[in-house]
């Protein structure tokens, strides 16, 4: 047994120590919100949180999240209000088939919360997740927009 | 287990109870209609809750591109209903076929899902406010004439009565529909044209939108699969003992005489195993091939008898034999592959009597013959829930093979649903890939310098060789010549040239071709713009000024190609060190453009800025159009810069994201979108303007370096984008 807590809950899952941590998230777990795009931590979709550390959850094993704090996509609202990247991501209509979006969520939370007043040069820099639809633009304007307010 | 076919899908619980420690999962699938409607539908588009909540049902599916949304504001507009109040679902294939087909087509590909579904949905949404109206009318005693419908609310003035939709939703249900359903002249359009807010932006932006690879349902199995990694290869043998004791494996099987599946308790199991089975694959004849061996055979079609004509006026040949100066080009474009997000995957459960499959498909109709044929039942006992999808990009119209898998899987387990997911190695080298393509041109000036003729001679893969060969009429495929048709409504060549030859020598490779977003266009398009624009460099004469002289005859054309030179700065001095190239297209049935500006220093190439002008005859939803637009840039360019596919002893090459590269935001344009609606027609919006990304681009490299790159992709020729 492999115990793990993710958005602050408890888990004992049956799982082999070299399961992807992607894979338990999904399959064991049931949160369906963390994507599977590669599997070779190239593209993103599958980005979640250890320790407030984005981290592409498809190239971690489930034995090294142990006695860390998951958080996943499902994870960001608090109490039915979501964060403000996600309610940025609302008012800038930002995904389109939304698949890397959680990932791509995840990504900028994470960086923002390290950088509040990211630049240009820090987006280009740190938000490597891929989005096939092309939403980067409208992702540039609701960092933006986050930044401003900040 | 026995199979219930009475379960509640919109609310059915996902027992991981098992593997979790008691954890259960409530949720219900968006856009499933439930087996028993609790409150009846007024007509087939339009259910009406008691609490005025607005359910709109939505045929075609949504990959991004934002029909969903699109399509509720037409039936909105004309339902006159309150905008914060709807939602929607999704009807299955299988319920279309039940009525008659009510929805009309579910096929959403060739930027068809708002065009080709404009007098269907604006009279599904009008026939039901007739109906509303009509009982309110009938309940206060007056003629419905009297009545008028708006925000939701039904007004009788004269007597100042007023109700709502939902207090008398139940009694237009049981009123006939009408048979003469007036609709709105464009005018008077209050939701068409405005830029509402995506319906399914507040669960994309939370995790819980339901794709294909999110399906859990009571006691699924996981199964991983492999193709023989050379298409039409074989399965000489494996040997399932080598794993069949593997934690959680449950079965291993065989499908049809070229694939395996490995069915267990998680997929991560499942592939695990899969990797470790020794498999003997017989690759065949194909395992001969090559990208240099197609390469030869396409270089071979560009002059060779055997070839159709897609358009021709004058006497291109006997002209050009006696031009007082001929340019000639050939241009080469690669296969592509889609790579969408979300890779190939679908949930199937067979009990013997019945199948239904759960999946992100464009095309819910042809999912639905395929799980019957599969499954060796009458469609009738069949049927397919679309999920949203993970991207398309024409990957889920051009073959349902992962359906048809996922069927064959399950009907070796009756009664168990087995959710079948490719890994992206196995969506990466099994894809129906852009047709890969040749041209070669040959244009002819006279001795007053003017341009009188041009020879296009295109060699390459026909689509629908691979996807639909009882299609091709006379050697004809029907998608070849997309932007170089002699007018029509669809996708016109925009130049005027006096003697014109468009002909097509169809060379077909093993590998699956199919639609890629886009589609011919946008190889065709490069082969159109980028050569017209080395014919002005040859004639001395400005890119815009040479076109211009030949497009008197399009109107439309030169307008949007006219708004993105203007607000591009075509003609006016640029920033030090930009340049800028133009472009302009024709496709599925609208007017696009573009005018880049790009850097080059050294091999890297920066691409700054694109103005690009659009003329869909009538938009939507404006700022819908825009993100399409956008992204449509980082499509093109993807596929321009760093995609290409290619074949060695049989096998694709590229397996994942580190050998097949993606566009990222650094290396994102600040894209202007020149909306111009002309109206009057309805022209496509999803794919259009992916194919004057490239040209443009190439063009304004051309500007920059006096280099003309005719090979693809351009990280090949050593070209990086920065």
């Amino acid at each position: 047994m492999v115990r793990l807590s993710i958005n602050g809950q408890p888990h004992e899952v049956d799982v082999e120590p070299d399961t992807p941590l992607l894979w338990v998230v999904r399959d064991t777990v049931g949160m369906t919100g963390t994507k599977y795009g590669c599997g070779i931590a190239q593209c993103g979709a599958c980005t979640v949180h250890v320790d407030g550390i984005a981290t592409r959850s498809c190239g971690m094993q489930v034995s090294d999240a142990v006695g860390k704090q998951i958080t996943t996509i499902e994870g960001l609202a608090k109490n039915g209000v979501l964060n403000v990247i996600q309610q940025a991501w609302i008012d800038h209509d930002v995904p389109q088939c939304g698949y890397c979006q959680s990932g791509m969520i995840m990504a900028v939370t994470a960086l923002l919360k390290n950088k509040p007043k990211a630049t240009d040069d820090d987006i280009d820099r740190e938000i490597t997740n891929i989005c096939r639809c092309g939403t980067y633009q409208e992702i540039r304007s609701a960092i933006r927009s986050i930044v401003a307010k900040t | 287990m026995n199979f219930q076919p009475k379960f509640d899908r919109r609310s059915f619980i996902v027992g991981s109870a098992a593997a979790a420690g008691g954890l259960c999962l409530a949720f219900r699938i968006p856009g499933a209609i439930a087996d028993a409607v609790s409150e009846p539908e007024v007509n087939a588009w339009v259910v009406i809750k008691p609490d005025e909540t607005v359910i709109i049902r939505i045929a075609r599916s949504e990959m991004g591109q934002g029909t969903l949304t699109g399509l509720a504001q037409m039936v909105a507009e004309e339902l006159e209903c309150d905008w914060s109040k709807v939602t929607y679902e999704f009807p299955t294939p299988g319920q279309n076929a039940a009525r008659n087909h009510v929805w009309g087509s579910f096929f959403t590909a060739g930027s068809q899902g708002i065009r080709g579904s404009v007098d269907l949905v604006r009279s599904g949404g009008a026939a039901a406010r007739m109906m509303l109206i009509e009982a309110a009318a009938r309940r206060w005693g007056v003629a419905a004439s009297e009545c008028s419908a708006a925000q939701g609310k039904i007004v009788h003035a004269s007597s100042r009565r007023s109700t709502t939709f939902g207090a008398v939703a139940s009694a237009a249900a049981k009123l006939a529909p009408p048979t003469h359903i007036p609709l709105k002249d464009p005018k008077d359009w209050k939701l068409i044209g405005k830029d509402v807010k995506r319906l399914d932006t507040p669960d994309k932006t939370q995790g819980k939108t339901i794709f294909g690879i999110d399906i859990r349902l009571p006691g699924m199995l996981y199964a991983a699969f492999s193709a023989c990694p050379v298409n039409g290869g074989k399965i000489k043998r494996f040997d399932a003992t080598k794993i069949a004791t593997n934690t959680g494996v449950k079965k291993i099987v065989q499908i049809e005489d070229y694939g395996v599946a490995v069915v267990a308790d998680s997929w991560w199991r499942a592939k695990t195993a899969l990797d470790a089975l020794p498999i003997e694959w017989d690759d065949g004849e194909n395992a001969k091939v090559s990208s240099s061996s197609i390469d030869a055979v396409l270089k071979e079609g560009l002059d060779a008898n055997d070839v159709v004509v897609g358009n021709q006026s004058g006497n291109a040949k006997a002209v050009l034999a006696n031009a007082a100066k001929t340019f000639e080009a050939v241009y080469s474009y690669p296969y592509q592959a889609h790579a969408t997000m979300e890779p190939m995957n679908a949930t199937a459960l067979f009990t013997g009597e019945r199948c239904e499959v759960w999946c992100s498909t464009q095309n819910g109709d042809a999912a639905l013959a395929v799980v019957a044929q599969a499954a060796g039942l009458r469609p009738e006992r069949c049927d397919v829930h679309k999920t949203f999808l993970g991207g398309g990009f024409g990957r889920r119209s051009s073959s349902q093979d992962y359906v048809r898998q996922a069927v064959l899987i399950a009907k070796q387990m009756p009664g168990i649903p087995i959710k079948m997911l490719w890994s992206r190695e196995e969506d990466m080298t099994h894809d129906w890939y852009h047709p890969i393509t040749q041209c070669k041109m040959i244009a002819g000036f006279d001795k007053d310098n003017n341009l009188i003729a041009i020879h296009y001679r295109i060699s390459g893969q026909s689509i629908f060789a691979s996807i639909g060969p009882t299609q091709i009429r006379n050697g004809l495929d029907p998608v070849t010549f997309s932007g170089f048709s002699a007018g029509g409504n669809e996708d016109a060549f925009g130049y005027t040239i006096p003697n014109l030859l468009v002909d097509y020598a169809m060379r077909n490779p093993h590998l699956h071709s199919g639609f890629w977003r886009g589609v011919t266009i946008n190889h065709n398009a490069i082969f159109i713009e980028c050569f017209i624009d080395e014919l002005a460099s040859h004639a001395g004469i400005d890119a815009l000024e040479f076109r211009r002289k030949l497009m008197g005859n399009h109107p439309k054309h030169l307008a949007v190609l006219n708004a993105a030179a203007e607000r591009g700065g075509w003609g006016k001095p640029a920033p030090a060190g930009i340049f800028r190239g133009l472009a302009q297209a024709m496709v599925f049935g609208s007017y696009v453009a573009a005018c880049a500006e790009v850097s080059v220093v050294g091999n890297n190439v920066k691409v700054h800025r694109i103005v690009a002008a659009t003329d869909p005859g009538y938009a939507v939803n404006p700022g819908q159009i825009e993100r399409q637009v956008a992204g449509s840039f980082v499509y093109g360019l993807t596929g321009l810069f760093l995609g290409g596919i290619t074949v060695k002893d049989g096998k694709v090459e590229q397996q994942n994201f580190d050998s097949y590269d993606m566009m990222r935001i650094r290396q994102m344009p600040k894209v202007e979108t020149v909306l111009m609606p002309s109206g009057g027609f309805w022209g496509g919006v999803g794919e259009p303007t992916i194919c004057v990304a490239a040209p443009a681009v190439l063009n304004a490299i051309a500007a920059a370096t006096g280099k003309r790159y005719r090979t693809f992709p351009l990280q090949a020729q050593g070209l990086s984008l920065v």
